[in-house]
């Protein structure tokens, strides 16, 4: 028989779903099916009534959600938010090997390696004075939120694997996401959305593949995997009725289930049944509040302008107002993917168009958090997944790790700071050098995580989304 | 009662050439009685002691020396004993000393590398067992298995060795088992095991009244003997080998592996023996007379994850790939978890990184691509193989034919060349002196034969401006070739590093007035770069003829009106080159005519430009190679060879058609080994390491092969499967353990490390091992062995004081209760609604799948078509396995994208799937055509149509309660589809199968309502 269990019971328990605070009845035994949860490592478990596995939080969190812009592709550093004069003077020049000798290298392999000057004119905008080039005349009127990181560094130089890199702190597969460790970390605060949604568009330059597993949760249990939310088709996958199936009649087959379900329960003491309704129970609310959720037609005018899109279209744009609508629901980490940024030819208008595709979302949706006060604690990143050559490909550029450059805005991130700088052609990072894993630690550091301490045992092993790397960068801290 | 115990090491090396190190200890005490907890016994160094040290003290005191600045070692005894630890004497030892201490410069583990500080009682069986003298053991998985026999007694339950392992724990720990589970969840249970198909009605109904004896053995057996076991054992062993039909990096483009798949099913339905299916995968290609299906298996080595993607080098594609057979391989043979010593030296484990790269060397000979297509064999039965070698025959018959002496033929040719010598002279001029100017002040040398070479310094971007003299006759068209030259990169003509230029813009100038160019041709243009893109007035167009560098070629540039005959003074010829990054050419010549429209007779021969040329020069001004230019272009072009041509067309394109149709894989064919270095930090770019021979981690004992030879795939296949390794037998039962049960008796099949779990019932893993190879590594008699047990038997039911006495079922007195597995979902809800067609085998199948699910792909875009006709129904075993998009019906049930060995899938639980068995088409046509058969078979009132949609679906009777609701359902959709027979007419349309005449469409949608309910219950996806 079903009886009432006590808050954190109930907690436990929804720990199981990536959707928490179910308010279903439920049976000791299925207190039991999670200590017999053979999936989970008991000191992976925590220790008693969180939504995630962080509890109490490691320090106070600054922000309690993440919205990361990726730019897929390979943004050129060069020609946005790196200016560097010296490389305009030496173009065409050969680039000199006291830069290049011993450097991996991507499609230059074998070519001579000449500057290319950078291609856009760069102004300083706001109070801060940021130097950002003309292709962002939006995100350039924002700029005093942004903290500007030029001394990025990753470690692999093919788009797939420094995806992998840049999501999981490693080029090996089968490692989770920053989005599912940070589920996994701190839960969701959303009823009936996913914690970690994932969102794509394309414009602007080559498509680059983007594997699933960007957002994969590894060996972390599958309920902290990241949920596409689609812009063609089922918004998210099979939540469509059938052909035939009108709304009582699903209705009602979701009801014989579960009074199924429960018989059975009773007569086998299958602990695992109770968890099975609970996710009918969840999965008809999904039915309602995913197409509640992409049905932007509450949105007035001014904000549609705001973003520059009438939504729906799977532009940036509209992404970047879903994104909003996802925070304010109470999703954990919602991850945006544009994949346009390969401009291995044509650098000069290349970056422009692509820019001129997420520009105005990206600085819509800062301006739009700010004014419903939740930026303060939304942490939004803006990163490639690595920068471009200060080589020219033809008149492109080539993959380039060494150095690029990425923002961070909002969640208790110091605005219009810069840091770090790469040598005067934008080929090293040397000046505070930001790798990847110090993105990472310093990301969870903000939402109250220290990066040592979220683990996860596996094969023998306690994982750790930063490796054994990472610092905490606390000058970009407001 | 330990104190005098003995740490011994042995070494023996067997016949085979192969030998394993073990470390024994003895004790006066040995065997099953030392049990975690157990009050009053002497302390477990396995389970008590030696996961501490290594949780908290290995990463600075373990097995991983490199960047340690201290000498400690506790994972060793001898290493332990020097300084850390007396034994007998807690006080006297250090390691007690440093951890009590209050000085955080001397408190173990130090604060600041974050490892928890031990707890009091951990401390205090650190204490009691220095107390007992630190006994140390070798790793329990390294030690041989021990044939030690269970505690006899007259136990009614039990039915053979295994059950009485089990036993003794249960009586230990006082626990009952359960009940026997009744036949039909029985007859179920031993279907979704051992085929991963659900019974039918009659097997069921034939079990309920088969009385006599040993009616139980008999379906075991049948099961065994069905062909579908093969197909369920591949569902997991294609997991750990990580299968799939893609490359899984960057654009996921197809493999062809459906022939080893195959290979997998068969192997387990021919019951091959485990140690003949290990050399056969890893070295099929190796063993003598290998035949075709040994060389498919051998596929197995070219599962790893490899990148067609531009920009990839190859050299760090060769130590990916490297590193990944490693670390597969330990995962899926001996349960090690090897990754970790592509780096450093494993901080639990006694594996180093040169053990990591001497196991890399025994994969170093594997021909592969390493960036870019992976080449597979064709596979041609008997009879094909002959047609394609005949078809060969005639095609080197007749080309020898085409290319012999024929005094026929070279009359023809003689007319030929009569008739096609140029009639018209073009009369090409090519001026005495040029003056060439540079923009970006380029250097030019004039050699031999007029043409004008670049030197120096290379300009991004340049203009030439060559000023030629006009001739007496005029000009109406100029010649541009562009040359090769042994200073250009890769032979020019262009300057840039591939060998291209990009000609953006040719103009022609006569003083400061443009003249214009009416039309531009070339022997050669690059695609996206044709020749006229010279003519067109945009500099960001121009002519550029990769692939064809290092080669002569040529274009024309006709004037729109000519320079009259008689025109004094120079033309100048401007260049224009302005796509950057030395994109220029770096050697030409220019010539001009005055001939009318020269163009046009130009055309028709420019595709055979060089032919041309030598038709247009006399006998005596050629050479033998201009002769044999000629005679081959007749030839191949002549009408009198066209019956020879066709002859040699047609067998090529039968061939081709042969190889197309046939079906293809990839197979591991050995070439010279590569040479193998430990890489420091697993950093690909360092050349500095040592070079290193195969070999098997030093600490599980070594491979001797006779003198000189170099231990090859298969000595290491043949070491993996001797009889004296200590953790394949052990890690293979323990695994099929877990398949019967839903838990291993090792928990962590991955690891069986010092980080894995411990056995629960060591004995009995043990003599399971043992068995398994004494039986020859026989596969089935092992799940025979299993499955007639009475724990396997048992009731899965529990209730809470069962749960609350063992809660992870450790001791096993009940039987598991789980999910299906993502295939077996699917399967079952085929299978139950009849449209499953169970042919086994062949090619990867595409299901219905959500339309733009692989937009994300490229290189090139996928469009996916699912399968009309029977491939529509297949099991889930064979849909195609897209690596960065699995099909999210095998996804979202935990499917893994097999990048990676996976030993145990997880089991996951969310609406995800409850979405997806709601609502996909394949669940929602199961539905209804399960609907459709108990509409035609079960009856015509609802109750003994629901009686029948029970038995079928879940092999058992409705109960009452569960009719009532099924009923409710029925009678208020009948009458919801009365009112609405278009939702019912749209709710027949879902899926391709088509309903029959005379089934009411009303009735079937009430129904196919009730099927979904069923197909969503959670009893339906579950194995009890």
């Amino acid at each position: 028989m079903a009886m009432k269990l006590p808050d954190h019971v109930l907690q436990t328990i929804c720990r199981r779903t990536f959707l928490n605070r179910g308010r279903m009845g439920l049976g000791t035994a299925a207190l039991w099916s999670l200590l017999n949860d053979s999936n989970t490592s008991a000191e992976s478990l925590p220790e008693s009534g969180s939504r995630g596995v962080v509890q109490p939080l490691h320090h106070p969190a600054r922000a309690k959600r993440v919205i990361f812009l990726c730019q897929a592709g390979g943004p050129s550093h060069l020609e946005t938010f790196d200016y560097k004069q010296k490389l305009a003077k030496m173009d065409g020049q050969p680039m000199p090997e006291s830069f290049t000798k011993g450097q991996p290298i991507a499609q230059l392999q074998n070519n001579e390696l000449r500057c290319l000057a950078p291609q856009r004119s760069f102004k300083k905008h706001g109070q801060s004075g940021h130097m950002i080039s003309d292709v962002f005349p939006h995100i350039s009127k924002v700029v005093d939120e942004l903290c500007i990181v030029r001394s990025a560094q990753t470690n692999q130089i093919n788009h797939d694997p420094a995806h992998t890199f840049m999501n999981t702190g490693t080029q090996i597969s089968g490692r989770p996401s920053m989005g599912s460790w940070l589920t996994y970390g701190l839960g969701s605060e959303s009823d009936n959305l996913p914690g970690f949604v994932v969102m794509t568009s394309v414009g602007g330059g080559q498509s680059q593949p983007i594997a699933a597993r960007q957002w994969h949760s590894g060996f972390l249990p599958s309920r902290y995997q990241g949920v596409q939310f689609r812009s063609a088709g089922d918004p998210v996958l099979y939540v469509t009725r059938p052909d035939g199936v009108s709304a009582v009649p699903q209705q009602d087959v979701l009801s014989a289930v579960t009074e199924l379900n429960q018989m059975r329960e009773a007569s086998t003491g299958d602990p695992e049944i109770q968890t099975r309704i609970a996710q009918y129970e969840l999965a008809f609310r999904m039915q309602r509040s995913v197409p509640e959720l992409m049905d932007i037609s509450d949105e007035p005018a001014h904000i549609l302008d705001l973003y520059g899109t009438s939504g729906g279209d799977g532009s940036f744009a509209s992404n970047c107002l879903l994104a909003r609508r996802l925070a304010e629901r109470g999703v954990r980490f919602i991850h945006l993917y544009h994949r346009g940024w390969d401009h291995h030819g044509g650098v000069k208008d290349g970056v422009a168009k692509t820019a001129s595709l997420v520009d105005q979302g990206t600085a819509a949706l800062l301006t739009d958090l700010k004014q419903r006060d939740m930026l303060k604690d939304t942490l939004v990143i803006w990163s490639g997944e690595f920068g471009r050559t200060p080589m020219a490909q033809g008149n492109g550029r080539d993959h380039h790790i060494k150095g690029f450059s990425l923002w961070m805005a909002g969640g208790g991130i110091r605005g219009g700071m810069s840091w770090g700088a790469t040598d005067e052609l934008g080929y090293h990072a040397v000046d505070n050098v930001f790798h990847v894993h110090d993105l990472h630690a310093t990301m969870l550091h903000l939402l109250g995580i220290d990066h040592q301490r979220l683990t996860y045992r596996f094969q023998g092993r306690d994982f750790r989304l930063t490796d054994v790397h990472g610092r905490v960068v606390e000058p970009l801290l407001a | 009662m330990l104190n005098n115990h003995i740490v011994k090491t042995s070494e023996w090396t067997i016949l085979a050439g192969i030998s394993f190190v073990a470390c024994l200890s003895f004790f006066f005490v040995a065997g099953p009685c030392c049990y975690a907890g157990d009050a009053g016994e002497a302390i477990d160094y396995q389970r008590q002691i030696k996961p501490l040290l290594a949780q908290h003290c290995y990463a600075c005191h373990g097995p991983d020396r490199e960047g340690q600045d201290n000498d400690l070692r506790l994972d060793r005894r001898d290493d332990a004993l020097v300084s850390a630890i007396v034994p007998g004497e807690p006080e006297d030892s250090s390691l007690l000393e440093r951890i009590h201490t209050e000085d955080p410069d001397l408190r173990m583990p130090p604060p600041e590398t974050k490892k928890p500080q031990l707890s009091a009682t951990e401390i205090a069986l650190l204490r009691e067992w220095i107390a007992q003298g630190a006994p140390f053991e070798e790793h329990w998985s390294h030690r041989p298995p021990e044939h030690v026999l269970p505690q006899s007694k007259d136990r009614p339950w039990i039915r053979g060795p295994v059950d009485d392992f089990i036993a003794d724990y249960q009586e230990r720990k006082s626990i009952a088992p359960a009940v026997a589970a009744d036949r039909r969840t029985l007859i179920r249970r031993l279907s979704l095991d051992l085929i991963g198909l659900p019974p039918t009605e009659q097997e069921v109904t034939a079990f309920l009244e088969d009385t006599a004896p040993g009616a139980y053995q008999r379906v075991v057996d049948r099961l065994l003997a069905s062909p579908h076991f093969g197909e369920r054992m591949a569902i997991y062993w294609l997991d750990l080998v990580r299968y799939a039909d893609t490359g899984g990096y960057h654009g996921d483009n197809d493999r062809n592996h459906a022939p080893y798949r195959d290979y997998v099913v068969a192997a387990f339905n021919e019951n091959i023996t485990y140690d003949q299916f290990i050399r056969e995968q890893l070295a099929g290609d190796l063993l003598p007379n290998a035949t075709q299906r040994q060389k498919i298996a051998s596929g197995f080595n070219r599962l790893n994850m490899t990148t067609r993607e531009g920009g990839a080098q190859p050299k760090e594609y060769m130590a990916i790939y490297a590193a990944d057979r490693v670390r597969n391989m330990g995962s899926i043979f001996l349960g090690l978890t090897l990754g970790c010593c592509q780096c450093h030296d494993h901080k639990f484990d006694p594996y180093t990184i040169r053990d990591f790269y001497s196991m890399a060397a025994f994969f170093a000979d594997i021909k592969e691509t390493l960036v870019g297509i992976q080449k597979p064999i064709v596979l041609l039965d008997q009879q094909q193989t002959q047609r394609v070698h005949d078809l060969g025959e005639v095609v080197s018959a007749a080309k020898t034919l085409l290319a012999g002496d024929s005094t026929v033929w070279d009359t023809a040719q003689a007319a030929w060349e009569q008739k096609e010598k140029p009639t018209v002279s073009l009369d090409w001029r090519q001026p005495e002196t040029v003056r060439i100017e540079s923009e970006a002040k380029t250097e030019f040398k004039v050699l031999e034969d007029g043409s004008l070479l670049a030197l120096g310094e290379r300009a991004a971007s340049d203009i030439y401006r060559i000023d030629v003299p006009i001739p007496g006759e005029g000009i109406s068209a100029v010649e541009l070739e562009v040359l090769p030259d042994e200073s250009l990169p890769r032979r020019g003509p262009g300057r840039s590093g591939n060998g291209n230029f990009v000609l953006s813009e040719c103009e022609i100038w006569l003083g400061d007035k443009q003249l214009s160019f009416s039309e531009a041709i070339a022997s050669h243009s690059q695609g996206g770069w044709e020749i006229e893109k010279t003519i067109d007035g945009d500099v960001n167009t121009g002519w550029a003829i990769r692939p064809k560098v290092g080669e002569r070629l040529t274009a024309y540039f006709s004037l729109a009106s000519p320079i009259n005959p008689g025109q004094q003074g120079f033309v100048q010829i401007r260049m224009r080159q302005l796509y950057g990054s030395g994109y220029l050419i770096g050697r030409l010549k220019l010539r001009t005519t005055a001939v009318e429209q020269p163009l046009e007779s130009i055309k028709p021969r420019l595709p055979y430009k060089k032919i041309y040329d030598v038709l247009a020069q006399t006998r005596m001004q050629r050479s033998k190679e201009d002769e044999r230019l000629l005679r081959d272009h007749f030839r191949r072009t002549a009408l009198e060879t066209a019956s020879v041509r066709k002859l040699i067309q047609d067998a090529e394109a039968e061939k081709k058609q042969i190889e197309n149709a046939a079906r293809k894989v990839l197979v591991t064919m050995a070439e010279k080994p590569r040479v193998v270095r430990v890489l420091s930090r697993g950093d690909w770019q360092d050349e500095s390491g040592e070079i290193v021979a195969p070999a098997v981690p030093e600490s599980l004992g070594s491979i001797s092969v006779s003198d000189g030879k170099r231990p090859d795939r298969l000595d290491l296949a043949r070491w993996l499967a001797d009889p004296q390794n200590p953790l394949t037998a052990r890690v293979f039962v323990n695994r099929i353990w877990k398949l019967m049960f839903g838990r291993g008796l090792v928990q962590s099949l991955g690891d069986f490390g010092a980080q894995g779990s411990l056995p629960t019932h060591p004995e009995l893993l043990d003599f399971l091992a043992l068995q398994f190879i004494e039986s020859g590594w026989d596969v089935k008699h092992l799940l025979r062995q299993i499955v007639t047990t009475s724990a396997y038997r048992q009731s899965s039911d529990t209730n809470g004081d069962q749960l609350a006495q063992d809660p992870d079922n450790l001791w096993l007195a009940r039987q598991g209760r789980f999910r299906l597995d993502a295939e077996l979902v699917r399967d079952n809800a085929l299978a139950l609604s009849g449209l499953l067609v169970p042919r086994i085998g062949g090619e990867s199948v595409r299901p219905y799948q959500p339309e733009g699910y692989l937009a994300h792909l490229n290189f090139p875009q996928r469009t996916y078509k699912h399968d009309e006709g029977e491939n529509q129904y297949r099991r889930g075993l064979y849909t195609f396995w897209q690596r960065t998009f699995l099909h999210p019906a095998m996804a979202l049930f935990d499917a893994p994208s097999r990048e990676e060995c996976t030993v145990s899938r997880p089991q996951s639980n969310t609406p995800l799937q409850a979405l997806l068995l709601l609502n996909d088409p394949t669940y929602v046509e199961a539905a209804r055509a399960l609907a459709i058969r108990v509409l035609t078979e079960g009856g015509d009132d609802d109750q003994s149509r629901l009686d029948y949609t029970y038995r079928r679906a879940l092999a058992r009777n409705i109960e009452p309660n569960e009719s009532d609701v099924l009923l409710a359902l029925v009678e208020k959709h009948r009458l919801h589809y009365q009112q609405h027979p278009d939702q019912a007419e749209a709710l027949s349309l879902n899926g391709l199968h088509r309903t029959p005449e005379g089934v009411d469409s009303i009735e079937l949608a009430a129904w196919t309502n009730v099927a979904r309910t069923v197909l969503n219950l959670h009893e339906t996806i579950t194995r009890n």
